[in-house]
């Protein structure tokens, strides 16, 4: 079984006419179930829903409160590596960029790790890109094992790994990881990866499942919206979300909502996700699982993300830099991944939760094996 | 009358709402709604606590007088509850422990099994431990017997505020168990408090629905009055309903008739 089978299904099935035929009964109807089946999810992520935003908002806000209280979960990224061996249009790590490609050595992580460290973060998520030759598994499990003194939670944002590899970092210390699909519509994924073992879309698929097999706790998944018709993106990230949460009962699911960011870079998406659509995308989430997770990222401006916390978001990264060496190394040239848009240190993401009356928890896990 | 005591390890409570540090908007609103409350013990995640100091400190907003019951929260199994036990004992957060073995993220359902197998550890170690389970009698007796000092049933799932879905669950180990019965997780409302209590539970556990409250310092406050008025009532041995009439000539009242039925 992969959630490839549930993919299937809906290989036939006619999303643009299924969207036209939504009325705003049906989604009166889906908004007032209790579990929401995958239709009604499809219901609320039509066009006609997003007449709905205000219901879907409340509702998504009482049921974040119910599950998760009014706190938002901190965590940092932390970049070990930009070396990179896949080529994908949309990337700042694309092998044919010229950028400066370099990883940090143990001690760097160490440096790094302490610089972080300072600012009170106890939930960090460490990035590579995709090159086993310069980020083999030894170099990964070290670099967990280090930053496991510093920290009472360690993630890894990168490429996809068989299963004992994930099971080796998984006694290593890492107890989550984050892996985007980027878009679960297969003509677009092969369109936009060009080359490296990001090509075979299934390896990346199965990737969370394996995961979770291997033991770690958390998963969070996500599509980039913009590659592909985003409403149908949203709609498999949440399937997927619930296929690794009816499979793996004892994982937590957490999902992400990257979009292009529409100033950003040279890439210019087929599609953009505007703040209302974002917005419905979010809530119908919220409302399909209410018990996932839904992290959102220095990718949003400030004063979106300060409205988000009310509306469903749990997890928030802060003080991020998205390049390697970005927390010591401020002369090196930084070639991020992507651009960052909320630009506010540790500090001053925790007051604004603050404002908001809510609470930043900065360490809600300890990794005890 | 002799004061109305509920005597846990070495500790003796008079306020039987237990209540979490979870899900609040602010650490500071936890002391205000203990004073709020009354509430003598309360639960906290070791996870939640940062022995590093970077961050907020979360026992700090504990005051002293209200007795800490570390919970195993993020433990999958037994041996993880024993060493977060542990670590909670070393940390100096006492020697109680709340048994929170959880497998389903779903749901949030304890696994029954682990728990058990952690508190015949912990039990040994010394630890006053208190097992938070699926209501299910042979399980609770086997608890007793391996040295838990209360049993912990649910009311429903953990944050769900349905109240006591479990009810004739709860109500056999409420009728056979030896140790306190403590009704944790489900509790929405305060009227489900004081129902738990008048079926005759020792204590009840709230976290979400105070912690969530807009003024989780009044709803704590009128959580404690549902759990007082609620044992009140049990003490007072509370009338079962009936649904039929009661005749006024018992049928069975010849019994005691002299001959003359008089």
């Amino acid at each position: 079984m992969s959630f490839y089978s549930i993919i299937e299904q809906y290989r036939e099935f006619d999303f643009p006419g299924f969207f036209a035929g939504v009325t705003g009964e049906m989604v009166a109807r889906s908004l007032a179930r209790e579990k929401l089946s995958p239709t009604d999810f499809l219901v609320l992520l039509s066009p006609k829903a997003g007449e709905y935003l205000e219901a879907m908002a409340h509702k998504a806000q009482r049921l974040t409160v119910q599950y998760f209280g009014k706190t938002i979960q901190l965590f940092i990224p932390l970049y070990l590596s930009n070396h990179c061996a896949n080529q994908c249009v949309y990337c700042g790590f694309n092998r044919q960029n010229a950028i400066h490609r370099r990883k940090l050595s143990l001690a760097e992580i160490e440096t790094e790790a302490l610089a972080i460290a300072a600012t009170g973060m106890q939930h960090v998520l460490f990035l590579t890109g995709e090159s086993p030759v310069h980020t083999p598994m030894d170099y990964l499990s070290r670099a967990a094992a280090c930053l496991k003194r510093y920290f009472a939670s360690v993630s890894i944002e990168i490429f996809p790994l068989d299963a004992p590899d994930y099971r080796l970092l998984q006694q290593a210390g890492v107890d989550g990881m984050t892996l985007f699909q980027e878009t679960y519509d297969e003509v677009t994924y092969q369109r936009v990866h060009l080359a490296g073992r990001k090509t075979d879309y299934r390896y990346r698929l199965d990737a969370p499942e394996r995961g979770a097999a291997a033991g770690l706790r958390m998963v969070n998944i996500g599509a980039l919206l913009g590659l592909s018709e985003p409403r149908r993106d949203v709609f498999f990230t949440g399937l997927h979300g619930r296929y690794l949460e009816d499979t793996y009962l004892d994982t937590e699911v957490s999902i992400s909502l990257p979009r292009f960011n529409e100033a950003a870079g040279s890439f210019q998406p087929d599609y953009l996700v505007d703040d209302p659509s974002f917005v419905q995308f979010m809530t119908a989430l919220r409302l399909f699982s209410p018990r996932a997770g839904i992290t959102i990222s220095t990718r949003e401006n400030a004063r979106f993300r300060d409205r988000l916390l009310h509306l469903g978001a749990t997890r928030y990264s802060a003080g991020s830099s998205t390049g390697v060496g970005g927390y010591t190394q401020t002369t090196v040239a930084q070639s991020p991944q992507f651009e960052i848009t909320d630009n506010r240190t540790v500090e001053e993401v925790a007051a604004a939760i603050i404002a908001h009356g809510y609470q930043p928890v900065f360490k809600d896990w300890d990794v005890i094996g | 009358m002799t004061e109305d005591l509920l005597r846990l390890g070495n500790v003796s409570f008079s306020n039987r709402l237990f209540t979490g540090t979870g899900k609040f908007a602010a650490n500071a609103l936890i002391p205000k709604m203990l004073a709020a409350s009354g509430s003598q013990m309360i639960t906290v995640a070791l996870r939640r606590i940062d022995s590093t100091a970077r961050s907020e400190n979360i026992l700090a907003y504990i005051p002293k007088g209200v007795t800490l019951l570390p919970n195993t929260s993020g433990a999958r199994n037994a041996e993880q509850a024993v060493r977060i036990a542990r670590i909670a004992r070393e940390a100096g957060c006492g020697d109680f422990i709340k048994i929170e073995v959880i497998t389903d993220m779903k749901y949030l359902m304890p696994d029954n099994i682990e728990t058990l197998r952690a508190t015949e550890i912990l039990a040994k170690e010394g630890f006053i431990v208190l097992p938070y389970v699926l209501p299910d009698l042979p399980l609770a007796k086997r608890l007793e017997s391996a040295g838990a000092a209360a049993v912990m049933p649910l009311g429903a799932p953990i944050g769900s505020n349905r109240g006591l879905e479990t009810q004739s669950l709860i109500a056999l180990l409420i009728e056979n168990c030896q140790v306190p019965v403590i009704v944790d997780a489900g509790i929405g409302r305060p009227s489900q408090a004081a129902a738990a209590m008048e079926m005759g539970a020792d204590a009840v556990l709230v976290n979400t629905a105070i912690a969530t409250a807009n003024d989780p310092e009044a709803m704590g406050a009128a959580f404690s009055l549902a759990v007082r008025a609620g044992r009140a009532a049990y003490l007072a041995e509370l009338a079962e309903p009936s649904t039929a009439a009661r005749a006024s000539s018992p049928l069975t009242g010849f019994l005691h008739e002299n001959q003359f039925g008089l």
